[in-house]
């Protein structure tokens, strides 16, 4: 089946004309049409769009082009602007809004032959980890559809899970690629702050946000990522360093790698969870890996530094919304503050309104200082214990969630509940370091993701540690059912 | 990893007026339904984030940027842009002759 193949084997076909991108965009074009009205992961589908750049991709490579992303299908996350397509970041406020240019990361991978068929879901404005808060209502989780997906990146995950595209993309600010990918059994890669460009990214928390991809494996990640990744002039925070050749370090043997096992990740971690990150572990040390147990001592403030430094940036972000440029407008507004208020008020969502408060809390006169500046700085001892850990360890390695997907619904009336899923992930994003989350066995049915976070710039290494383990092993070839 | 969970009972850090100011900053109409919630979560996020105030910085700088060694770019200060307006203002609520409207703001 053509959906179950890799990016790599996808390009053999098209090569050796088995097989032509048209095909391959209306297979997964049927698949979209079949299987998502139960997901709800895709939004706003482009088939017309993807057939004729589907037939651009065959002449392409009729012509001798051999890009290895050429002809393949991907779906984006709806937080990317994507030129003359709605681009609503999951939000009433932009349900109207058609992007008027294509962000870097849209351009780049239309520039390498990139098929778009639609954009995912998402969690409005990316603020969510469960794709509960999105406008256009949750996503559901394709192992189980009572269960939610995780987020933001949750539509992206949920249809990689169920192999409606070959890969997706996401954007990760305090887990939201890692998240959703453990929860559906998917690769999920974030890569080092800088690494891709934020250009045309609808920006949430502007010092943390990073687009990347998620997958089915991390040899598929490497090739997504090449294109995706390197300097760009309209970012400002973009990175001016060359991008290496992932896909070709894809071979290098683990013998000798040091691998950090996190005393405060496996504090507390629910027993069944633990043991599969304990296998997982001896996969790497048959591989030759050495394991070295560092700590973070003060890893446990990252939840409560992120919810002063993430709201803060966001409350700035979104003040751009308006009611008067573009967006939602209210009706008969009353005069300028009543249009702003009302607008802003029936075009955002409650969570996003929250984030928003908490934002405009910690910044206020009197409460600076003993909230922003105080993350600011705790921010820092964070991103120094990684750096201290980095000196004696290559990788770091522990679970990506505290556990598997839980019910749609279950976590909706507790910020805080919710806000703790990104425990083990939110630390790597404070840091600006690359990590990436990979299935690693299950629980009552369930994926669970084993995370490794690698030093600034370390995507090369980062993505061959995830490569070796899943030619070890095959937890990233199963499906579920329904969705074979 | 041990993060301290909120309390089962929120002790209320902010009050109605609190929020409403808070609302009233941020350009948000929030309605009487949805008030006590707010007062009710934010509470609750500010207690939650009140843990920072146990981690010892007084000799720690504070960070804006995840990198370091970085710096802001400049460029010559030429037009870079081709003028697009008419394709940005298709996206406005309210446009006539190229200008947004909006609702009076001078009497």
């Amino acid at each position: 089946m053509l959906h179950t193949l890799s990016i790599d084997e996808l390009g053999r076909r098209l090569s050796l004309g088995e097989l032509s991108s048209v095909e391959l965009t209306q297979h997964f074009l049927a698949r979209i049409e079949r299987l998502n009205p139960s997901l709800n992961a895709v939004i706003t589908p482009t088939p017309e769009q993807a057939l004729s750049d589907a037939a651009v991709a065959d002449r392409r490579r009729a012509a001798g082009d051999k890009a290895p992303l050429l002809g393949i299908p991907l779906i984006h996350k709806d937080i990317f602007c994507t030129d003359g397509v709605r681009t609503s970041c999951g939000s009433r406020m932009l349900d109207n809004f058609i992007a008027p240019y294509d962000a870097t990361v849209v351009a780049r991978l239309k520039a390498a032959g990139a098929v778009m068929l639609g954009k995912a879901n998402m969690d409005e404005f990316a603020m969510g980890s469960s794709n509960e808060t999105s406008y256009y209502g949750p996503v559901k989780n394709p192992w189980d559809l009572s269960k939610v997906p995780g987020g933001s990146s949750g539509g992206s995950a949920a249809a990689a899970a169920a192999r409606l595209a070959a890969y997706t993309t996401g954007t990760d600010t305090g887990g939201s690629i890692r998240q959703p990918a453990a929860l559906t059994g998917v690769t999920g890669v974030k890569p080092t702050y800088g690494r891709v460009s934020r250009y045309g990214m609808i920006a949430f928390a502007s010092s943390l946000d990073q687009a990347g991809v998620l997958a089915e494996s991390a040899a598929d990640a490497a090739l997504v990522l090449q294109a995706m990744a390197g300097f760009d002039p309209l970012d400002s925070t973009s990175v001016d360093a060359p991008v290496p050749d992932y896909h070709a370090t894809l071979g290098t043997p683990l013998k000798g790698l040091r691998l950090g096992l996190l005393r405060e990740f496996f504090e507390g971690l629910e027993p069944r969870n633990a043991a599969l990150i304990r296998d997982a572990i001896e996969v790497y040390t048959a591989l030759g890996a050495t394991t070295v147990e560092v700590s973070l001592p003060h890893l446990p403030m990252s939840v409560p530094t992120y919810y002063v430094v993430a709201p803060a940036e966001c409350s700035s972000n979104l003040s751009r919304f308006d009611g008067v440029r573009f967006g939602y407008r209210c009706s008969h507004p009353k005069d300028l503050m009543d249009l702003y208020k009302r607008s802003r008020g029936e075009g955002f969502g409650a969570e996003v309104k929250r984030r928003i408060m908490t934002g405009t809390y910690v910044l206020s006169a009197g409460y600076f200082d003993a909230y922003y500046l105080k993350a600011q700085k705790v921010r820092r001892l964070i991103t120094d214990d990684f750096r201290a850990a980095f000196a004696q360890v290559d990788l770091v390695i522990g679970p990506t969630t505290p556990t598997p997907a839980f019910g749609i619904g279950a976590k909706m009336d507790d910020p805080i509940t919710m806000y703790l899923n990104d425990i083990y992930t939110i630390g790597a994003n404070l840091a600006g370091l690359p990590g990436v989350s990979m299935p690693c066995g299950f629980v009552d049915g369930l994926p669970m993701g084993l995370q490794l976070i690698g030093p600034h710039f370390g995507e090369g290494p980062l993505l061959n540690a995830a490569h070796q383990y899943q030619q070890a092993t095959d937890w990233h070839r199963r499906r579920p059912s329904g969705y074979e | 990893m041990r993060t301290r969970s909120a309390p089962k009972t929120v002790h209320m850090s902010l009050t109605r007026q609190d929020v409403e100011k808070i609302a009233h900053l941020a350009r948000l109409e929030i309605t009487d339904q949805e008030m006590p919630v707010y007062v009710t979560s934010l509470s609750s996020i500010v207690n939650f984030v009140d843990e920072l105030a146990r981690a010892d910085t007084k000799d720690t700088l504070p960070m804006a940027h995840p990198l370091t060694g970085q710096h802001q770019r400049l460029r010559p200060d030429a037009v870079t842009e081709a003028d697009r307006h008419e394709k940005y203002q298709a996206n406005a609520p309210s446009v006539q002759a190229g200008l947004y409207v909006v609702p009076r703001v001078i009497e």
